[in-house]
């Protein structure tokens, strides 16, 4: 009988589940006939299994509960939000019961009259014909019960005909159930439908799906990583090996092990949907406790992730759908003065992006209270005044994130429940996820998380330190230095703290020698730093080597080292040997004690880099003439062996991530060589790719630069001094042109391209004029620069004519968002589209570019992307503008 | 990769024997309850484990397992090992679902003893072995202490 019990368990939470959703919706459209119809089944379900079982406690309660929904169903009791709230707490009854059921194996004593003496005295009390009692309620029900018996009562009939197998098995058992003795005296309702509803349950879809044990998934889960582990290790044998006897059959052994191990993580995934399947009952109670009106939206409940992640961001996202019910959205009255709708809106949307599963959490609301953040932040003592009066919005809104940090003015019965959003993000963390926020005041909250597909397998930067190899998850690295030895970089040190000079900022180091206690092996001239990056706080590790990056199943480290916070696992590596798996949250929260670099933000560095300096990539083309590229512009660094290029039509292409890309010389009288590798600089804008052929790839400098602009060289945009040495800036477009003819076309500027057009672009910063300049060129742009907001003003009034105002936010004087608001004023250039191109990329940012006038926000930091997004939002700009010149 | 000399031996149990796989740390012989050992093998290529509890010695990979190795002298209190002390050999033994392998010295046969003639711990016995020791049985030569496997992996963590 426990297997049973069991089943029914499983069984029956799953409808309570579902009748929480379905309850909501009833509410909200009271008329649906098939959400009652659903409902009454679900309830008559449990009802009929319960007293099937000799469970009389539940049984009463459910009875009660199928009274009024009875009432609902045949229009004698109309559907209101008291009748709906007695029966979400008859509902909450059944669940305890079950939690008992399940915690003890029998129902736990206890009286629930008054419970169902509510249940009756609603059912009866606004019936036309009050009912004298339940009982006789009943076989009405039953009566009607044909109608709707073809849809079945599955889990009834399915449980009935278990019973009867294992009875039929088994000892002699009394065949019928036992009649319940202390519940009201109902005729058992599950034995009458069942004749017909078996007849009528839809054998394909009983058999598409089965019920597995968690345990034996998981097994098998752990298998296949051995048997990934394994296939690994016979690679890396037969690669060292080289022989070729089993070359074929391994590589068919990779590749069902592949298929097999996908096949397993599908079986793991469930839909997203199952974590907030609760959360339209809890917003709804919400709703109706504050008096609030809340719409929950969800969107991509069918995103499907793995369970093990699912479990872990089920309480994070309830905690966070409750806080935008309970602080974010504002009182019906108070929305309605602010001119919104009175009802307000939580939107759950999650979507895949890049292995990644993406959860956004949005609330039209009132939005974070940032004076009120402020004024915590000084009260807690987190930050000084001069601290916090430099920090940027963003940073300031990152303290929520902070342990005991919370600004609800008062407890609620929602709040103060010692679960803030530290919590949150601690839990999001510990599955290697992150999350993110924006809020703009009177508009709302956005949260924004990114966690893995499945926590089995990670990409991992493989490090040495002192002879001891470590994993590090990628997600947490930003990029890798070489210090020290020939390189221009080098660690430096205040008092005892080791510092690196990363472009415009200093990064504090970690030694993960001292930090692990390691004992140094050898005296190592080079040194890495791997830049890591934790939440808003990134830091520098220093390492002796770094190896590839490796595909790792994370295996939890034993109990026993548990006690370590650095590690987040450990894992076998292709070659057999086992290796820790760094954790770069726990490293992070141990320096932040020292009260390092905490809160640095990385935009800064941006916005700073954007401004002064430039980071440039140096190498040499041909007899060792030097060249620059802005760094920002190179999506990465390869080497490509000679042998796997190959010759389509003239052109040079190699297979680069499963795409064909073209390689393309740096001068045209290039001759390719015959063998050896090449160094090639990859430029990227997404799908498509190209690489740049060049001879040594020198080094990476920033330096302030002014380059003077040299017209009509092919491929270079001028030449400039950096790092004392004067080189040739290179202008990417023209290289992007010679491997794909339609690289700038993606908009529809090239075709219409018999009017020469005009553009003004609006920067102070020189570095950044320069770059984009060409970029507007290629687009067959003619191209007006200023240096700020006022001095393109004085242009327009002067009567200039442009066709299109590319402009930079953050300028002195008349910045972006002001010129954009002059222009937009002016009736001559309202047509004129306006891109903004900008450091500074938050939603809200966003939001106030647009709200200024601006068509398209372009991000400067998006190196790999930036002439791509430039492109498209020029040709957009120039066909908006042309539908809207001819429409005159 | 560990080599493992496969053996696994299978207990016969009369009801009043008690077959012990035993092995020697520095000159004292122990004994493991035969039912409770999975494997014996050679240690090779341990991974060290910076910053974990001093009794273990590392980790290594047995068959696509990880299994955390734990040094037997630390764990009572005896003399690091030497390099000139040889190969050293594993014992893996289960606990809790998670594998353990206790690197000891030397191992030796699977013998059986009268559980009637099992001795309590002398009260003069160091309190740390005295913690671990489930008894002792004696034999012409040697005294044999009997490890209680869950007490021994009762490790404290840093």
């Amino acid at each position: 009988m426990d297997d049973l019990i069991g089943e029914f368990l499983t069984e029956t939470n799953e409808s309570l589940a579902q009748l929480d959703t379905e309850l909501v919706r009833l509410e909200q459209e009271p008329n649906n006939h098939e959400v009652l119809s659903s409902i009454f089944r679900l309830m008559h379900t449990i009802k009929g299994t319960c007293g099937f079982l000799g469970l009389p406690r539940l049984e009463a309660v459910a009875h009660a509960g199928e009274n009024i929904l009875g009432k609902f169903r045949d229009g004698e009791l109309a559907v209101t939000a008291d009748a709906v709230t007695l029966i979400l707490r008859c509902i909450d009854a059944i669940r305890d019961l079950l939690g008992a059921l399940e915690a003890t194996g029998h129902e736990p004593d206890g009286d629930d009259s008054s419970l169902i003496a509510a249940l009756n005295q609603m059912a009866n009390g606004e019936a036309a014909q009050a009912q004298p009692s339940p009982s006789t309620e009943v076989p009405n029900v039953a009566e009607t019960g044909p109608v709707f018996a073809d849809d079945g009562f599955p889990v009834a009939a399915e449980l009935l005909a278990e019973v009867e197998a294992a009875l039929a098995q088994g000892e002699a058992k009394p065949v019928v159930a036992p009649p319940p003795p202390p519940a009201p005296s109902v005729p058992n309702p599950a034995p009458q439908p069942r004749s017909s509803t078996e007849e009528s349950r839809d054998p394909a879809s009983a058999a598409a799906t089965i019920r597995v044990q968690v345990g034996v998934i998981e097994n098998l889960m752990t298998l296949i990583s051995e048997l990934v582990l394994t296939r690994n290790q016979l690679m890396q044998t037969q690669r060292v090996q080289g022989t070729s006897e089993f070359k074929v059959p391994l590589q068919r052994l990779s590749h069902i092990t592949s298929d097999l191990q996908e096949g397993v993580t599908k079986m793991r995934m469930q839909p997203i949907g199952n974590a907030w399947n609760k959360l339209p009952r809890i917003v709804r109670d919400l709703s109706v406790d504050s008096g609030k009106k809340i719409e929950l939206v969800t969107k991509g409940a069918d995103t499907e992730l793995d369970r093990q992640v699912l479990e872990m961001i089920k309480d994070p996202l309830t905690h966070m759908v409750r806080n935008a019910a309970d602080h974010g959205i504002e009182m019906p009255a108070q929305r309605r003065q602010s001119g919104k709708n009175e009802s307000g809106t939580i939107t759950l949307e999650a979507y895949h992006e890049g292995g990644h599963i993406v959860i956004r959490i949005s609330d039209d609301g009132k939005g974070l209270d940032l004076p009120r953040i402020r004024e915590k932040i000084l009260a807690k003592g987190l930050a000084s005044e001069s601290e916090l009066a430099a920090m940027s919005e963003q940073q300031v809104l990152h303290f929520i994130f902070r342990p005991g940090f919370s600004t609800a003015e008062q407890v609620t019965a929602v709040s103060g429940r010692g679960v803030g959003m530290d919590v949150v993000r601690t839990n999001i963390e510990r599955i290697g996820g992150t999350i993110e926020l924006s809020s703009v005041t009177g508009l709302g909250t956005t949260f924004l998380i990114k966690i893995p597909l499945t926590l089995a397998i990670v990409s991992a930067l493989i490090v040495e330190v002192c002879g001891e190899r470590f994993a590090l998850p990628q997600i947490h690295v930003m990029e890798l230095v070489r210090a020290g030895g020939r390189s221009s970089s080098r660690i430096e040190k205040v008092k005892e703290a080791a510092v690196l000079r990363l472009r415009d900022s200093l990064l504090p180091l970690v030694s993960l020698r001292d930090l692990l206690q390691l004992e140094k092996v050898s005296a190592n001239a080079d040194q890495f730093v791997v830049v890591t990056q934790v939440g808003a706080q990134s830091f520098g590790l220093i390492v002796d080597r770094v190896y590839d990056a490796e595909e790792i199943v994370v295996k939890p480290v034993a109990p026993i080292l548990r006690g370590t916070s650095y590690y987040a696992g450990n894992t076998i590596l292709g070659d057999g040997s086992v290796i820790m798996i760094l954790d770069a949250n726990g490293i992070a929260s141990t320096i932040s004690c020292g009260d390092l670099n905490d809160q640095r933000d990385t935009s800064n560095a941006v916005k700073d880099r954007a401004d002064t300096k430039a980071a440039f990539l140096l190498f040499s083309a041909k007899k060792r003439e030097r060249k620059a590229v802005p760094l920002e512009l190179v999506a990465r660094i390869e080497e490509i062996e000679v042998p796997s290029i190959e010759d389509i039509g003239g052109r040079r292409v190699v297979q680069y991530r499963d795409r064909l890309m073209p390689l393309v010389p740096f001068s045209n009288d290039y001759s390719w060589p015959e063998r050896g590798r090449l160094p090639v600089i990859v430029f990227s804008d997404g799908a498509r790719s190209m690489g740049l052929v060049v001879e040594h790839i020198i080094d990476v400098v920033d330096d302030r630069m002014s380059v003077e602009l040299k017209a009509g060289l092919n491929g270079l945009i001028g030449s400039a001094i950096i790092a004392g040495t004067a080189v040739d800036i290179i202008d990417v477009g023209y290289f992007l042109r010679q491997a794909y003819d339609d690289w700038f076309s993606g908009g529809k500027a090239a075709e219409q391209s018999t009017v020469e057009r005009q553009a003004l672009l609006v920067d102070d910063s020189a570095f950044f004029r320069n770059l984009v300049a060409p970029l507007l060129r290629a687009a067959q742009l003619r191209v007006t620069m200023a240096a700020d907001g006022a001095e393109a003003l004085r242009l327009l009034e002067a009567g200039e004519h442009f066709d299109l105002i590319v402009s930079d936010i953050e300028m002195p004087q008349v910045d972006g968002l002001a010129l954009a608001s002059e222009v937009k004023r002016d009736p001559r250039f309202q047509d004129t589209p306006m891109i903004a191109l900008s450091s500074h990329v938050s939603e809200a940012d966003k939001a106030a570019g647009r709200a200024a006038g601006f068509l398209h926000y372009i991000s400067k930091a998006d190196q790999a992307n930036l002439a791509a997004n430039l492109n498209v939002a020029v040709g957009e700009s120039i066909h908006q503008l042309d539908n809207s010149r001819r429409a005159l | 990769m560990q080599t493992a000399t496969s053996l696994k031996v299978r207990a016969s149990s009369p009801t009043d024997s008690l077959s012990l796989v035993t092995f020697s740390v520095t000159d004292q012989t122990f004994g493991i309850p035969v039912t409770e050992v999975q494997d014996v093998l050679i240690l090779e290529a341990i991974a060290n484990v910076p910053l974990g509890p001093k009794d273990v010695r590392g980790l290594i990979n047995l068959r696509g397992r990880i299994v955390t190795v734990i040094d037997v002298r630390a764990r009572l209190g005896l003399p690091p090992r030497t390099a000139a002390g040889g190969r050293a050999m594993g014992v893996t033994v289960e606990s809790e679902g998670e594998f353990y392998t206790l690197l000891v010295d030397a191992v030796g046969d699977v013998v059986q003893h009268d559980s009637a003639r099992r001795e309590a711990n002398p009260a003069t016995l160091d309190p740390l072995w005295r913690d671990i020791a489930d008894g002792i049985f004696t034999t012409n030569d040697t005294l044999l202490v009997v490890l209680n496997v869950a007490r021994l992996l009762a490790i404290r963590t840093r």
